[in-house]
């Protein structure tokens, strides 16, 4: 199992992570190491074996729709990077 | 008196007999931390002031005569749980100066027993690791011997009630964070079945796997806090409206004509001679106990580890998709564009582990790779889970080594990421099927602790307390503390 260079900056593109040279390198070995282990998963038979994706299965959990207080906007923006007043501020999205 | 060595139980007998306040006994821990933390360094944020605050607010409760077990306890949180208006950094510089303008919901239920929060547990990055060396801060030492990891994720927590920081703590475990570090630091850890404690206020890891529970010194003090955590929260779609069980008060029954299991699979992938010796020992102790024991087999344990490392960075990808800088949290800001700030922002903030299974799990997640892995890792885990009700049909629990070797030294693992994968290799099959464990306390070998787990089914965590402090009422294993 071994990935390329090229898989292992796409995936960091697809996962919006900024990785330098030497990481990719490393990444490349490592990732390869731990995907080439976990080949074993293809020798298990599950044929009609429905996935689990939570082991408690729960469905349509509703909450109650009552006003309740929230929390107040100083609160909210108190750990925001870049401030203007009452809004954040981040880089333009559309240039 | 050494306050540190008491339980929970003992130290609300004293508290409510006036032996000492609830402001002295915390006074006493806060002397403790400092006096061992240049060792252990077990703590994040030491929260001396609110700390003793709340135990003020003890003490009046205590003279009002509405005092409960944890009326002026001490306890410590890992500090992936969020405080209102403490630094909750998950160990990660991508958090270092967050404060949660709210409280975990775990946090909310300890404070209103009266519990006093005095600090928040070092841990790996975001939970991500077996042994504590994936902190961005620093390293926690084992308080058995200082050379070695105290085991992870929840190591400072463990390592934290071992070396007598607080009675208790609270860690969490997606592959077994509370009890591999139980089994290092010779605590007892309980990881409760998915769903019975809220994770509101619990920073996601691996959703469909983490749970909150309590690292305490004995299995009484384990159920004092399950009592306290444990319920249903509204703001956890996950969270089960089961009944409220009294755990403290279910100790003490007999054990005897229980069956236990011993699948044959857990004594094989690397666990060494002394760690499968002391888990027999312990079988003879629950056999002497009038238990039925036997051997079982549960065939597909060998690909647990493959699942659950496709599946934990696969909801790891997605939870950690919302660090971008932008709302709260690190923030590169000398950039040029959005994307590259976004890019920025999370290559510097988190550390190696946390960037390989981001990558491991988006990987997984992938066009053209998603059924091959993310959905194949699914369909298998069903099938442990299937494996594991067919053993509860004809067991009431089974019984299994915790961690497959004695502590490890610190750097010993921490270039090869897989090797310290294995470390989890026990306790990852109980998360992917949502069951309760409890990790005990079982011997040492070469003065470095030795433990072994108790599975039960799914929200039986009368059962495996009872049976755990059933054996610690004839071993004195957890009495045993490490000289710092």
């Amino acid at each position: 199992m071994e990935l390329s260079r090229q898989e292992v900056l796409h995936i960091a593109r697809l996962a919006r992570l900024g990785i330098e040279d030497a990481e990719i390198d490393r990444l490349q070995g490592e990732l390869s190491d731990i995907l080439g282990h976990f080949t074993v998963l293809q020798q298990v038979d599950t044929e009609g074996v429905p996935p689990t994706a939570q082991s408690v299965a729960q469905c349509n959990v509703l909450g109650y729709d009552e006003p309740a207080p929230s929390l107040a906007v100083e609160e909210v923006l108190a750990n925001a990077p870049d401030r203007d007043g009452d809004l954040i501020r981040i880089r333009a999205v559309l240039e | 008196m050494n306050v540190s060595q008491l339980t929970i139980v003992e130290t609300a007998k004293l508290l409510q007999d006036k032996e000492f306040s609830a402001v002295e006994l915390t006074r006493a821990y806060l002397d403790r931390i400092e006096a061992v933390e240049p060792k252990v360094k077990a703590l994040m944020t030491v929260t001396g002031e609110q700390a003793l605050t709340q135990a003020k607010a003890a003490d009046e409760a205590i003279a009002a005569g509405q005092a409960g077990m944890l009326t002026g306890v001490p306890v410590i949180l890992k500090d992936v749980i969020c405080t209102k208006g403490i630094r909750t950094t998950c160990s990660s510089k991508m958090l270092e100066n967050f404060i949660p303008p709210y409280d975990a919901g775990v946090v909310e239920r300890l404070k209103a027993r009266g519990a006093v929060v005095i600090g928040k547990a070092n841990m790996d990055e975001f939970a991500m690791g077996s042994s504590t060396e994936n902190s961005a801060y620093f390293t926690t030492h084992n308080p058995w011997d200082l050379s070695r990891v105290p085991g992870g994720s929840s190591g400072g927590s463990a390592a934290a009630v071992a070396a007598g920081e607080a009675p208790a703590a609270l860690g969490s475990d997606t592959g077994g964070s509370i009890r591999q570090p139980a089994s290092f630091c010779s605590v007892t850890g309980l990881k409760p079945t998915y769903g019975l404690v809220s994770r509101y206020g619990l920073i996601a890891f691996a959703s469909s796997l983490d749970q909150i529970g309590p690292l305490t010194k004995d299995v009484a003090d384990s159920a004092v806090m399950l009592n306290a955590i444990a319920g249903h929260d509204s703001r956890d779609s996950t969270s089960v409206a089961q009944p409220e069980e009294d755990y403290f008060g279910c100790l003490g029954k007999s054990v005897k004509g229980l069956k236990l299991g011993v699948p044959k699979e857990y004594f094989a992938q690397g666990v060494t001679a002394e760690v499968s010796d002391a888990v027999k020992a312990a079988l003879k102790v629950y056999e002497e106990l009038g238990c039925n024991i036997e051997e079982c087999s549960l065939p597909t344990t060998a690909y647990a580890l493959a699942v659950y490392y496709i599946i934990a960075p696969s909801e790891a990808s997605a939870n950690l998709a919302r660090y971008d800088g932008v709302k709260y949290g690190f923030s590169f800001k000398d950039t040029q564009s959005m994307w590259e700030a976004m890019e920025k922002t999370r290559g510097i903030g988190f550390g190696p582990e946390v960037k390989r299974r981001i990558m491991l799990g988006t990987y997984a997640l992938s066009a053209g790779y998603y059924d091959a892995w993310y959905v194949k890792a699914q369909r298998v885990r069903t099938v442990i889970r299937r494996e594991f009700d067919e053993a509860f049909e004809k067991y009431d629990a089974l019984i299994t080594p915790t961690a497959p070797t004695v502590p490890f030294k610190i750097g010993e693992k921490s270039a090869d990421p897989f090797s310290m994968y294995l470390s989890d290799i026990c306790t990852i099959p109980i998360n992917i099927a949502g069951l309760p464990a409890l990790a005990l306390q079982g011997g040492f070998a070469q003065g470095l602790p030795i433990g072994h787990q108790i599975i039960g089914k799914p929200f039986s965590e009368k059962t495996i307390l009872n049976l755990g402090h059933a054996y610690q009422q004839v071993t004195d294993w957890h009495k045993q503390q490490p000289v710092i």
